[in-house]
């Protein structure tokens, strides 16, 4: 069963699989009836994250530190519960700005530069070289190892061998034909790949069975279950020390979180990772379901490695056997066929889905951002003039993925031998982390400039090149060990491995440690010492503040163009008829019938820059369009001036507007406060001449009595005590007016000095009842209360209390002697305390009830009634309510009594501590 | 009043949960090299911990609330 041919037929068996679902997934898009939107299609297509490292390698690490493989899937784990605020708003942003790639992603946060699209690019692909390297290792060693069967060999290094008879050679040529044929057959606008993704997911599913299956099979059918494998184990101290894989020192630990962190950073900024989690994404709530799902996946798939690890270990004591390949050769060596075909299928899956998906990926940012900016420059190739560029970019784009997977071979070829699986998929992890600082600071931090991010970027990328792939090169004899053992020119301090003294720590923490240093450090310090231009201002406000923008962003672009030229310049990227389709269906939209009525406004303008953007990268898409609204040859640098100095521009006109509004409202403001003083000014006026006047009529009364008592000495007895007692009365009257002068004074001021204390008003009211029942005895007036036990409410007892006797006096007044009555009343209801004082007295008419609450309007003509009071009461009264937090009014009918209220708030528990304060 | 604490809340405590429980210290307090039902301590208890963290995840996730 295990000949080569059978072999290879299986794998091309599969392999036409999953063509057959990317094809049937591509016409239900099509159909508008999508495979892939679906939250579990989502998270199992992100467990392409798990590659030939985690089918294979995985085993292998276990095998050498136990548990130290887990930190790499940890860190995906807790990731994803932070992904609803990180990679849904890169989501965001990616739909608004049509984001192709994490190279456009990064271009396009620091001002669509073309430079910096570049830089990301070439990291990126470098950085993944090592990782492509490494599924082509794993596919080429477990096909030879295979084939040996039923013996259990291990295959002769590659070096060894010519590159025609070389299996990974072929391995790389075949996986290059996949990507091929998966991603570049059509080139979308929206450069989504429905299809790719639909197979991707079904990789997933089966690299997942495929590893539980053999998981199950060593655990439970070679061996008597967990419990056995691990206490034949204990019995070997070389394997006891797994157990317990920290060993004393603290760099272990250091280690352990340090590859969490990376894990972190990979699963996001590792190409394919960015193109199925936030490029291919339907739904961005499909998120939700992925936070928990795709974590339960990788601890399924995880599950057994340390099971087989020690079976592994257990069942080849000698070695000799490889522990990379256990997953496989485990079965192999108790002749189960089926299911070692089915491991390989297994591993093949993990492999391919990988390579298809990052060379997918990275093939998008060649093209978009390092291939087309670059000839699009070049006048000799006269791209800006051609008519379909359509197939040229597809060109470049398999170009591309040949060119990649071919470096991941020659990478193999070099440096693949030294090392295991996992510690190649690290290295790669370490380039990708360089990404952190730019992306993670770009959506935080709007400071951030294009320079720092190059130059953060650059330092990153060097420090990471020198401390992990200069190692690499020359742990395979590629270059001369010395430079590892002494250092460049015999500077030690200067040792890749333990650069300036660091040592102690494994080769990926070190590298981590220097790199994030020098990158963090560049990007903060260059992006805080510069500035920005007004363009990348823009961008970097449309990234931090995603979750604020409603709608498209608008277009800085403010020119014009026809429709027919925009059509052509599109048609050019993505062909004709496509064009044309997308044009119709443009025009469909606004109603207009044919394609050349449409007008050539702005937003056509930017319609057609979105969907070159799509193809081409943001960046090249506005210089494109920005050729054809200016109809005139390209000139590169003119246009982006152009574009840099209207959107400087409108940003400082923006500004203007916004330094005017201010003003305006200043102004307005500064009137209103004009009127209310002049207002203020004018109350004040009239109130001392009112009090004055109150003042003189009791002081008038007093002089006039006593200018009798005083001219007739001769008056009788009675008479003199009449005068004396009226003189009297009208000082008293005069003391209480300037009292209540002076306490509205102090009120109105703020001066006034309030206690505050959980008061039940039924206690204030029974208190000022029969502090005033004596006068209403002597009136003969009825007075009863209706009191209901209600909440406490917070307030200033005296104060209250002044209240309700003024009320209590007012009534009293009012009532004819006699036949009067009073009622107060007190009820609560949820917030509020309402007491009322009732009388069936002479009521007040409905314009008077607006005024009584001023100062010194009583009811009554004063022509020819005598005031029966001061006229401060009321108003009094109304501040002290007012002051609580409540507030005073009247229901009254002329003849029919009338029902002074007030109303206060309850105390709210909380609010008694803050109240005194 | 207090805010109410919003799903996101949650989520974000479970964060910090998970970087607690896989890291030193908690690390070292299961570095033995015993077995619990025949199984390493440490083995078991970054799996059991693992799942915890996803079973909540699930839980305040899919909820209602």
């Amino acid at each position: 069963m295990l000949e080569g041919w059978f072999i290879v037929a299986s794998s091309f068996a599969y392999i036409g699989l999953l063509f057959a679902i990317a094809w049937y997934a591509d016409r239900r898009a099509l159909a508008g009836r999508s495979v892939i939107a679906n939250p579990w299609v989502y998270s199992l297509s992100l467990a392409v994250y798990a590659t030939a490292w985690t089918f294979y390698g995985s085993v292998g690490r276990a095998a050498t530190d136990g548990v130290g493989f887990l930190p790499i899937y940890i860190g995906p784990t807790l990731l994803l519960l932070v992904g609803w605020f990180v990679l849904r708003k890169m989501i965001r942003i990616a739909r608004l700005t049509r984001t192709t790639s994490l190279a456009d992603f990064v271009s396009s946060r620091y001002g669509n530069s073309a430079l910096l699209g570049g830089l990301v690019t070439v990291i990126a692909v470098v950085g993944i070289l090592p990782y492509i390297s490494l599924q082509l290792k794993a596919v080429s060693t477990s096909f030879q190892v295979l084939l040996q069967y039923p013996q259990i060999v291990m295959p002769p290094p590659a070096s060894s061998l010519q590159v025609m008879q070389d299996t990974a050679f072929y391995v790389a040529l075949f996986m290059a034909l996949f990507a091929i044929a998966f991603g570049t057959r059509q080139l979308d606008a929206a450069e989504r790949h429905e299809g790719m993704v639909a197979a991707v997911a079904f990789e997933s599913l089966v690299k997942l069975v495929a590893f539980i299956a053999v998981g199950v099979y060593i655990t439970f059918f070679m061996y008597a279950g967990p419990g056995d494998i691990f206490s034949r184990a204990a019995g070997r101290p070389d394997l006891d020390v797994l157990l317990a894989p920290f060993g004393g020192a603290a760099g272990g630990y250091a280690s352990w979180a340090w590859l969490t962190v990376l894990s972190m950073l990979a699963f996001v900024f590792l190409p394919r990772q960015f193109q199925v989690a936030v490029i291919e994404v339907t739904d961005e709530r499909h998120l939700k379901r992925a936070a928990w799902a795709f974590p339960l996946y990788v601890l399924a798939i995880n599950l057994f490695v340390l099971p087989i690890a020690f079976g592994g270990l257990l069942r080849f004591p000698e070695g000799g056997v490889d522990a990379d390949t256990f997953v496989l050769t485990l079965p192999m060596a108790m002749h189960n066929e089926g299911l070692a075909l089915f491991v390989f299928i297994g591993g093949l899956s993990a492999a391919t889905g990988m390579v298809i998906v990052e060379t997918i990926a990275l093939s998008t940012m060649a093209c978009n951002n390092l291939v087309m900016p670059v000839l699009l420059r070049i006048r000799i190739f006269r791209l800006t003039e051609q008519r379909d560029l359509s197939s040229l970019l597809l060109d470049i784009r398999r170009a591309a993925i040949v060119a990649i997977v071919m470096g991941g071979y020659f990478y193999y070829l070099l440096a693949g031998e030294a090392y295991a699986l996992v510690s190649i998929g690290l290295i790669s992890f370490a380039a990708v982390a360089q990404f952190a600082p730019a992306v993670i600071g770009g959506l935080y931090w709007k400071g951030g400039t294009a320079r720092g991010a190059l130059t953060g970027l650059t330092a990153g990328f060097v420090v990471w090149f020198y401390t992990l792939m200069l190692p690499a090169f020359a742990k395979s004899d590629w270059l001369a060990v010395e430079l590892l053992e002494r250092g460049p020119w015999g500077i030690e301090l200067l040792k890749p491995t333990q650069l300036f003294g660091l040592a102690g720590l494994d080769a990926t923490t070190h590298a981590m440690i220097w790199s994030m240093i020098f990158n963090v450090g560049a990007y903060v310090l260059v992006s805080m010492l510069g500035s920005q231009r007004a363009g990348e201002h823009a961008q970097a406000t449309l990234f931090v503040d995603v979750f604020r923008q409603t709608g498209e962003p608008g277009s800085r672009w403010r020119g014009a163009a026809s429709a027919s030229a925009l059509q052509a310049l599109v048609g050019r990227f993505l062909g004709p008829a496509r064009a044309a389709e997308l044009f119709a269906a443009y025009a469909r939209n606004r109603g207009v019938e044919r394609i050349d009525d449409l007008e050539g406004d702005r937003d056509l303008v930017r319609f057609a820059e979105l969907q070159l953007a799509g193809t081409i990268g943001a960046a090249s898409a506005r210089t494109m369009v920005a050729t054809v609204a200016q109809e005139e040859p390209l000139e590169i640098e003119q246009v982006m001036t152009i574009i840099d100095e209207a959107s400087q521009l409108l940003a400082y006109s923006h500004r203007l507007e916004e330094k005017q509004a201010e003003l305006e409202s200043a102004t307005r403001d500064l009137q209103a406060a004009n009127e209310s003083l002049k207002e203020l000014d004018r109350l004040k006026d009239d109130f001392i001449s009112t009090v004055t006047h109150e003042l003189r009529t009791p002081l008038t009364s007093i002089r006039a009595f006593s200018e009798i008592l005083h001219d007739n000495p001769d008056l009788d007895g009675a008479e003199r005590q009449r005068f004396l007692g009226l003189v009297i009365k009208e000082s008293e009257r005069l003391t209480r007016l300037i009292n209540q002068v002076l306490d509205l004074a102090k009120l109105e001021s703020g001066l006034a000095e309030w206690r505050s204390e959980e008061l039940d008003l039924r206690d204030v009211v029974a208190d000022a009842v029969s502090a005033t029942s004596a006068l209403f005895k002597a009136k003969g007036v009825v007075l009863e209360t209706r009191l209901v036990p209600s909440p406490l409410v917070l307030g200033d007892r005296d104060r209250l209390m002044q209240v309700l006797l003024n009320l209590l006096s007012n009534a009293v007044k009012f009532c004819t002697p006699g036949s009067g009555k009073v009622i107060v009343r007190l009820a609560g209801d949820g917030g509020t305390v309402r007491v009322e004082v009732a009388d069936n007295g002479v009521g007040i008419s409905a314009e008077h009830q607006n005024v009584i609450f001023e100062k010194f309007r009583q009811v009554g003509d004063p022509m020819t009634e005598k005031p029966a009071g001061t006229g401060l009461g009321l108003a009094i009264c109304r501040r002290i309510v007012g002051h609580l937090g409540g507030r005073m009014g009247v229901q009254s009918e002329v003849g029919r009594g009338s029902v002074f209220y007030f109303i206060l708030p309850v105390a709210a528990p909380g609010e008694r501590l803050a109240a005194h304060g | 009043m207090d805010k109410p604490i919003t799903r996101a809340h949650r989520i974000a405590s479970l964060f910090l949960l998970g970087l607690f429980l896989f890291n030193y210290p908690m690390l070292a307090l299961f570095n033995v090299s015993h077995t619990v039902l025949g199984v390493p301590v440490m083995y078991a208890y970054l799996f059991a911990a693992w799942a915890l963290v996803i079973a909540l995840a699930a839980a305040i996730i899919e909820g209602r609330g």
